[in-house]
This record gives C-alpha cells, sequence and structure tokens, in this order.
C-alpha cells in the first residue's frame, strides 16, 4: 500500500494576522492571539493524496510542527481523511526557520517504516519561503519536484507530474521515493463533510516531543537555526498623498487630468 | 566575526543559452558586496551560451566565470545542477552564494542550502555587508522591513527577484578567467526533465510595463476582477495582483507584485482594492506617479501613493472605464 506523508503548518488566520504590526514608537510588534488555521496551500498538498487514495490504496500520515493549538488543525486533516495525524510539539521546536523546520519534519518522517511520498504546500502562508519542501528532500536523500501542477501519472515505482516554470511548466519523471510540492492551482481542496467530522471522532492524534525524535536540542528550533532576525526598521513613505474630493464623475476627471498632467497618461 | 576574503558567488544560470536579467542584476550587487569585503565576485554558469554571454557577466562585475559547458547541463536538472555547484562550493568556499528567485532558483537554493548544511533567505529586498562584515539581507515583514543574517554557518544564501537590484552599467574594459567545470560522474538521476513547454504571453511583461493596473482582494468577486482587468486594457496596461487575489483564482501567480512576486518599475501604478501591505508594495517603489482606489479611508495604502480615490471600486472602476473609453476616441478621431 501507498504510505504518503503530507506536511500541513497551521498558520495565522490572514484576516487576523494583517493586525501583527511594529509600534513606530516602540518598535515592538504588537502581537495578539491569532486563532490558527490550516495553510491555504497545504489543502492542495492534502488534496493531492486524497485523489490519489482514491484511486488505488493508500495510507495518509499528516504531520505538522507548531504549537499545542496546531492540535484543531491536525483534527480537520483527519476529518478530511486523512488516516494518522501526527502533531510535532515542543517548546524546544520553537522559532524554527525553514531549514530546522525541515530538520525536524524529516526526523518524525524517518521514524516512519516505508514513506513513498511526501507532499508539502507550494509555500506557507506567513513563512512563504518556499524552502521547507526542497529542504526535507534533500535530508530525506529523496529526489524533489517543486510547484506541481498536475500529477500525470502516480502511484508506481515512476511517476510523471506537471511542474510550474517561467511562462509554462515542464514534464518531469521521477523516481519513486520522493517529495513534491503542489501549486494552488493543481486542485480544489474538498471541504469537510459531516461524515468525515464523525469518523474522525475515532482518530487518535499522536504527539511527539524532542525526545520522541531523538535529536539534540541545538539541532531543532531557534538554535537549529542558522539564520537570525536582527533588526527591524519602520518603512517611512516618500509619498504624500492628496485625496481626491467631489462626486463620483468628479473624482474620475480630476484623476484622468492630474494623470495626463503629470505626463503618465496621453 | 572577523572579516573574510572568500568569494562572493552567484548562481548564473541560462534558459535556451540566454542568461536572464536578474543574474546580471546580482552579479553587479556581487561586484558591489565583493569589493566592501575585500573579496572576488565570481558567477557560476552551467549550460552551453554564446561568447558574448559570458563576456557580459564579466563587463556587468565578475572577475572569475566557472562555466559547465557539458550538455548535461543543456537544461536543468535539478541533481545534476545541486551536486555539481555543491561540490565546487565545498572546493572553493565562498562565503556568499546569491541566486535569482527564478522557478530553477527557487528549487536549487534550498536543496544547496540543506547540502551544505547552512542557512538561506528569500526573495531579499536588499543585500549589503554589515558592521560584522556579514552579509545583511533585508525583507519585510510586520508592515517594515527585518534584516535577516546567518552568523555561523556558511556560505551565506540568499535568493533575489528581478528588479530588485539594477542592472549594473557594463564596463567594456572588463575581463575575467573563465574556469572550466564539469558534472558530476556516476550521478544517477532520479527527476529527469523530459520536457520544457514554454508559451510566452503576448503583451509587455509586467516587468517592463509603463502602466500598472494591480487588483487586490477587494475586488470581491470574479466580475469585481474583470472590471479591473478591464480597466487595464483600455489603459494598455499591464494586470498586477497581491496574493489573495491569486489564492481566489482570479489571476495567476505570475501576475502577482511583491516580494514574493515580481518587481515592477511603471511610470503609472494603480492599486485598486488592495491595502498597501508591504509585502506587495515592496515591488513598486520606483514607480513615478501612483494612485490608490480604496473605500476605506483609513487604508495604510493611501499613505504610500500619489493621488488617492475612497470609493468602492465595482462602482467607481467601471465609471472610469467608461470616461478612458470616450476620451481615448476623442483623441484618435
Ligand atoms: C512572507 C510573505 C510574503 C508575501 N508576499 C507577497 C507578495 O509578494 N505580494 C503580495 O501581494 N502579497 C504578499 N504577501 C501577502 C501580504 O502580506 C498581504 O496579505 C497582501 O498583500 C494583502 O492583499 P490585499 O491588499 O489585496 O488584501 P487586503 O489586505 O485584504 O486588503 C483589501 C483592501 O481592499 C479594500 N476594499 C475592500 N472592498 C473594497 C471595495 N469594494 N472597493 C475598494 N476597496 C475595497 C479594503 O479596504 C482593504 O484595504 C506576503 C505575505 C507574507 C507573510
Ligand atoms: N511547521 C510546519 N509543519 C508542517 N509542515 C510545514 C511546516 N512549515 C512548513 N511546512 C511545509 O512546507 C511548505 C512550505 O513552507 P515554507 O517553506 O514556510 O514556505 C508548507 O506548505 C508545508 O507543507
Amino acid at each position: 500500500m501507498l504510505s504518503i506523508v503530507v506536511c500541513v503548518k497551521a498558520v495565522p488566520d490572514l484576516d487576523e494576522a494583517d493586525k501583527i504590526r511594529i509600534d513606530p514608537d516602540t518598535k515592538a510588534l504588537t502581537r495578539h492571539d491569532i486563532p490558527l488555521v490550516i495553510n491555504p496551500l497545504d489543502r492542495n498538498a492534502l488534496e493531492a493524496a486524497l485523489q490519489i487514495k482514491e484511486k488505488g490504496e493508500a495510507h495518509i500520515t499528516i504531520i505538522s510542527m507548531g504549537p499545542p493549538s496546531a492540535g484543531n488543525v491536525v483534527k480537520e486533516c483527519l476529518a478530511l481523511g486523512v488516516d494518522q495525524g501526527i502533531l510535532l510539539s515542543d517548546p524546544a521546536f520553537a522559532g524554527a526557520d525553514a531549514f530546522a523546520t525541515a530538520y525536524t519534519l524529516y526526523k518524525a518522517i524517518d521514524k516512519l517504516d516505508s514513506v513513498d511520498c511526501v507532499f508539502c504546500g507550494r509555500a506557507s502562508s506567513d513563512g512563504a519561503t518556499e524552502w521547507v519542501g526542497p529542504e526535507l528532500a534533500t535530508f530525506l536523500r529523496m529526489p524533489v519536484v517543486t510547484m506541481v501542477r498536475e500529477f500525470v501519472e502516480a502511484g508506481g515505482n515512476s511517476w510523471k507530474v506537471k511542474a510550474d516554470i517561467e511562462d509554462g511548466y515542464r514534464l518531469v519523471q521521477v523516481e519513486m521515493p520522493a517529495v513534491f510540492t503542489v501549486t494552488h492551482t493543481a486542485n480544489t481542496p474538498r471541504t469537510l463533510s459531516f461524515s468525515g467530522i464523525i469518523k474522525a471522532r475515532k482518530k487518535e492524534i499522536t504527539t511527539w516531543i524532542l525526545d520522541d525524535l531523538g535529536v539534540a536540542e541545538e539541532s531543532v528550533g531557534l538554535k537549529g537555526s542558522p539564520t537570525i532576525v536582527s533588526d527591524l526598521t519602520v518603512v517611512e513613505s516618500k509619498r504624500t498623498c492628496q485625496i481626491i474630493e467631489g462626486t463620483l464623475e468628479e473624482k474620475a476627471d480630476i484623476l484622468i487630468n492630474k494623470l495626463i498632467s503629470s505626463g503618465v497618461l496621453l | 566575526m572577523s572579516r573574510s576574503d572568500n568569494p562572493v558567488w552567484v548562481i548564473a544560470e541560462q534558459v535556451s543559452e540566454i542568461i536572464p536579467t536578474v543574474c546580471f542584476e546580482l552579479v553587479g550587487q556581487a561586484r558591489k558586496l565583493a569589493d566592501d569585503l575585500g573579496a572576488s565576485a565570481e558567477a557560476l554558469l552551467l549550460g552551453e551560451v554564446t561568447r558574448d554571454q559570458i563576456d557580459l557577466l564579466f563587463y556587468s562585475g565578475a572577475d572569475v566565470v566557472y562555466h559547465g559547458n557539458s550538455p548535461d547541463f543543456g537544461i536543468y536538472q535539478s541533481e545534476i545542477y545541486s551536486e555539481t555547484i555543491v561540490t565546487l562550493s565545498k572546493e572553493t568556499q565562498p562565503q556568499i552564494i546569491l541566486l535569482g528567485s527564478t522557478f530553477i532558483g527557487r528549487e536549487l537554493a534550498p536543496i544547496i542550502a540543506a547540502k551544505l548544511g547552512t542557512g538561506l533567505t528569500a526573495h531579499c529586498m536588499d543585500l549589503f555587508i554589515n558592521e560584522e562584515h556579514i552579509l545583511g539581507q533585508r525583507i519585510p515583514a510586520y508592515g517594515g522591513l527585518i534584516s535577516i543574517t546567518c552568523p555561523e554557518k556558511r556560505p551565506q544564501i540568499a535568493t533575489v527577484a528581478q528588479g530588485v537590484f539594477q542592472v549594473p552599467e557594463l564596463d567594456k574594459n572588463r575581463s575575467g578567467k573563465i574556469l572550466p567545470v564539469e558534472p558530476p560522474v556516476g550521478l544517477k538521476l532520479r527527476v529527469k526533465t523530459l520536457e520544457v513547454v514554454i508559451k510566452k504571453p503576448e503583451g509587455v511583461p509586467l516587468e517592463e510595463a509603463p502602466i500598472v493596473v494591480a487588483g487586490g482582494s477587494g475586488a470581491g468577486c470574479v466580475e469585481g476582477w474583470q472590471e479591473i482587468k478591464t480597466l487595464a486594457d483600455v489603459l494598455d496596461a499591464a494586470l498586477g495582483s497581491t496574493r489573495p487575489a491569486v489564492d481566489e483564482g482570479w489571476t495567476d501567480l505570475d501576475t502577482m507584485i511583491g516580494q514574493s512576486g515580481k518587481m515592477v518599475n511603471p511610470e503609472l501604478y494603480i492599486g485598486v482594492g488592495l491595502s498597501g501591505e508591504q509585502q506587495h508594495m515592496v515591488g513598486i517603489t520606483n514607480a513615478k506617479v501612483m494612485v490608490a482606489i480604496n473605500n476605506d479611508p483609513k487604508s495604510p495604502v493611501f499613505e504610500q501613493v500619489d493621488y488617492g480615490i475612497v470609493e468602492d471600486c465595482r462602482e467607481f472602476v467601471p465609471l472610469l472605464v467608461k470616461k478612458l473609453q470616450g476620451k481615448n476616441k476623442k483623441s484618435r478621431t
């Protein structure tokens, strides 16, 4: 049976995340308790796995590294049809950059027996590096294809996928096991069903802490991260805005005239 | 951290034997960083190109070009490319490696970083040598800019989008050393690109368009998006977007402007239904005139543009389109 791992990140809800700001005076971050949701692009990775499972026998494990509150995200994945949910949660994992995140996910996947493929989202909405998938693949010594828009042939020992490049795509053949990052155009993610929620009640979330992974504290989280944030600066705008007043019609006319007189519109 | 004069590298890719613009921009910036460090600026170019392409790397500031001329480097194969780069990097110990935020660069950079056990920073907006003589890498976050450094591990790796740095002025008196690079021997390829299918879109590329109309989540729905697209059409403008517009499926990822998208450089930028988030706005800093259309008078976008229209875009944009169409007819007759 095909064993698929999907890496799902719990991210701050976007609508709320934009409220995080640097206070221009104190330079401190104005943080609030922001609810965690499934990283939107990871829904495409999950959907790709679920569709492969629908066509043949497969077992899907999702792995998420995050704070205990990320458990809700794991639960939602179980309700969407995932067989096993693993939460990697330990204070030592906090503050990880892409490198340390990929390393921690690698150590967790390495504990599972025979993994045939790993799916990641193209990018996380808060980190947005797109690094974790390829770094994870490298640690796992697996080949990787990023930006997969279509699984042309999947399930056997050798898969064919289409992957996005500038103004087009490449057709890639991959010997399995392998890691794929999935783009948002690959599919339309399903939504929760009532029966899924009922079935998920019986499924357990496995939580692994630092000791379960058998890694040194120095190689995960902030300590295991080669990169650090060194300072924050506030960006001052160089422009002063003129708000155009008047009726709807007047505003349109004035705007057009302004643009013509500044020479940017003929 | 003690000063180091190890080289500063740029990975110069080629697509159909042409080196993309971003690679020359990066060589220009590598030159500046190398001068600050007293180091040499070097490019690693994989694939066959004509001699004049290599000269352009020298004219842009490279002291050395490592050139892999084997047909094995012809099209991008992640395993061949990454093995070659990693092997040479271990031999020659660059302190910095820069890559373009192209599709190839975005896949290669993390593979190389993981293999070399070092850090990397995605989609940088600025690169400089700081007081500790290491690479400062600025990226937007939380409405401002943050600096990222990789204090201990080497090399320091960063990706940068086209347009963040200027294309350097070419100095045709410059030349340098070309050193050959061989593909790895005995590598069994597990990933193989069988075919590359490219369809160049019609019209001016977003990066070069004199007028850019960008839409955001305020478009609200497909119809709202279509109206913004029509505005771009009547202005002969390129259509840009913010991330939510891409996520909604209204437009393709390659229209996205900003940190993880494209850098634009228009005479006129019109932002419709977008909030002026830093990650988007860093893509447009050099526009001559900027306009925002937003129904929230308090939207931060108004602090960053020259002209503001406080209106619902669903009402204002169609009207603006009508006026512009009328105007065009007049000027044509
Ligand atoms: C690491 C990272 C990288 C990122 N990279 C990018 C990037 O490259 N490019 C990018 O764009 N984003 C990027 N983002 C996302 C970015 O932070 C913002 O979330 C995004 O730019 C916001 O898009 P928006 O302005 O369309 O949406 P919103 O912030 O939701 O703003 C919508 C605006 O529309 C207005 N509006 C609503 N209805 C109407 C109406 N009817 N008429 C007129 N106005 C209306 C609202 O007042 C609001 O101001 C990145 C984020 C992260 C964390
Ligand atoms: N903490 C995490 N837990 C699980 N998966 C993750 C985590 N961080 C990143 N990923 C995966 O890596 C992808 C790319 O993330 P990023 O490199 O942050 O853009 C995401 O879409 C996820 O699939």
